[in-house]
């Protein structure tokens, strides 16, 4: 077997280390790919077309923008902030651990698009856990408000990837179970997404002790008190 | 029947309309990039059905071109200021959370109706395709609500919208691309040589090895992917049936389960796996485009480490 199509990989990994533009360097590394695969030009350029073509279901979900915009004139944000700031004794630590359950189990029992970064982290979460910050720690240094920002995103994804799994119409099921009858080994979805649970939980409290360790860090750093204990 | 192609031409008409409000916008000094940028998307979505295969490759070819070359800018269309929102939140108070709710309620309520009521078997959305048929539906409804209880200007969703687009930029299509990648590697059959490789440092006899190698052949292999779901059938293959299943006489449900899992770790790392670590970055305009996975590298870790035990705890 010949190894030279993972030159691709590794242009892939130069090309982000260097901090190219994204779309180039995948652009490039499809291309050297599909070449040293021992492909012509031309099939290696239809190749592409084609999978970005099918894949246009991707980025439909821009859609969603002009309302999220809209609502944002209005202000939406502002209304996230002052939300959480008249909840007693939230703070951004809580307010992501219940992020965190809520996503897990809505997506568990197959509501995975009841979030998402566009649909709610934007809008509402990364503010939502700004303000509470801020009304825990004071004003937040710019690095600090950053990674409020970053966790607010982080705890999305955690919360979707170790849920997902637990509903058991889920496409990554169907193919786990899909690639095991194929080696004569038939498992129902039911029994394949049980095991997801225990995954679950480790992932809930990693992230959840995470979180709240965060939450208390940025008070130690900023000099004032954390929240109300 | 409305299918898929309904909702691509109507985010078809999004991006033109972005096209050509770009191309308006003198306040963007690469406008016409922006233009040409949106306008080759719209395309995309209105005929790429209908185009040859080679047609949509040099489509994504002048897409990257234009990105890849510096030449998106970001328009700044008018909008209200900070103050101004603050007094309209305080006027409107929570129902402006209700808009926001009417699409994703729309899309998991209309689910759940389509799936598990006799509505399904109408057959008004295509297979596979409701939920996001019903996205589509959902931002419909929101922006007719919109329309009659704030009586915006009648393009400022649409410059909303855009001002949002053009701060995401390029980082809007990655992930689309990435997929396009994919496709690539399959073809020239990436997959089965990482498996080789993966099969072949595969320690004899020692079943925490194994199980260690498999979770870490689904996480790396992840990693360059992007998604589990590319990785998954090669380590399966490679590893987990021969070796986890068959030789070590393991439980398949286990192995198969917490092994994708443990793939999952591997998209917290990565930038490949753009719509969840890239694109986020840039929607909450973050200095750093890798601010999002730098917080999900020690929970992405330990959950990694508890997945091996799991499978070598309960599979076995």
């Amino acid at each position: 077997m010949s190894y030279w199509p993972l030159v691709g990989i590794a242009l892939v990994v130069i090309g982000f280390a260097l901090r190219f533009n994204p779309l180039l360097v995948v652009a490039v590394a499809a291309v050297v790919t599909g070449l040293l695969g021992g492909l012509e030009l031309v099939p290696v350029i239809e190749a592409l077309g084609k999978a970005f073509n099918d894949n246009r279901y991707i980025s439909v979900t821009w859609i969603i923008l002009p309302v999220i915009g809209l609502l944002e004139r209005y202000g939406l944000q502002q209304r996230a902030r002052t939300l959480i700031e008249s909840v007693r004794g939230a703070t951004m630590g809580r307010l992501l651990l219940l992020y965190l359950g809520f996503r897990q189990i809505t997506a568990a029992i197959g509501m995975k698009d009841i979030g998402g970064h566009p649909q709610t982290v934007r809008p509402l979460i990364a503010p939502m856990a700004e303000a509470a910050a801020e009304k825990s720690h004071g004003e937040l240094a710019e690095d600090d408000r950053e990674q409020v920002l970053g966790m607010a995103a982080a705890t999305d994804n955690v919360g979707l990837f170790f849920g997902e799994d637990i509903f058991f119409a889920i496409a990554s099921i169907l193919l786990i179970q899909g690639v095991f009858e194929s080696y004569g080994y038939p498992l129902t979805p039911l029994q394949l997404s049980v095991w997801a649970i225990p995954t679950a939980i480790c992932a809930f409290i990693i992230h959840g002790g995470r979180v709240l360790n965060f939450d208390r860090r940025l008070g130690q750093r900023t000099g004032k008190a954390g929240g109300v204990a | 029947m409305i299918t898929l192609e309904w909702l691509y031409i109507l985010t078809g008409f999004f991006f033109a309309a972005w096209s050509i409000l770009s191309a308006l916008d003198r306040t963007n000094g690469k406008r016409w990039g922006n233009a040409a940028f949106w306008g080759l998307l719209a395309v995309s979505f209105f005929f790429g059905t209908h185009f040859p295969d080679l047609a949509n490759g040099v489509l994504v070819l002048a897409l990257v071109g234009i990105a890849g070359f510096g030449g998106l800018g970001r328009g700044d269309p008018p909008t209200t200021g900070l103050a101004e929102r603050q007094a309209l939140s305080e006027k409107l108070g929570n129902k402006l959370f209700l808009p926001a709710i009417i699409i994703p309620v729309t899309a998991v309520a209309g689910t759940l109706l389509y799936n598990y009521t006799p509505f399904g078997e109408t057959g008004l959305f295509e297979e596979r395709r409701e939920t996001l048929i019903l996205l589509g539906v959902g931002v419909m409804v929101s922006l007719a609500v919109c329309y009659a209880w704030l009586r915006p200007p009648l393009l400022a969703p649409i410059e909303e919208g855009r001002r949002l687009m053009d701060s995401i930029g390029w980082a809007a299509i990655l992930p689309q691309m990435l997929a396009a990648l994919g496709g690539v590697f399959a073809l020239a059959g990436v997959g089965d040589i990482i498996g080789g490789i993966a099969g072949a440092t595969i320690p004899e006899g020692s079943l925490f090895l194994s199980v260690g190698v498999y979770c870490i052949g689904m996480a790396l292999f992840t990693i360059i992917m992007g998604n589990a779901f590319a990785a998954f059938p090669v380590m399966a293959a490679a590893i987990g049936i021969p070796i986890l299943v068959i030789g070590f006489g393991g439980d398949p449900a286990i192995i198969g389960a917490i092994g994708m899992l443990a793939g999952f770790c591997g998209t917290l790392l990565t930038p490949m796996a753009a719509n969840f670590n890239i694109v986020p970055a840039a929607l909450l305009e973050l200095k750093s485009q890798y601010g999002v996975i730098r917080m999900q590298v020690w929970t992405a870790i330990p959950v990694f480490v508890c997945n091996v035990l799991l499978i070598y705890f309960l599979a076995f």
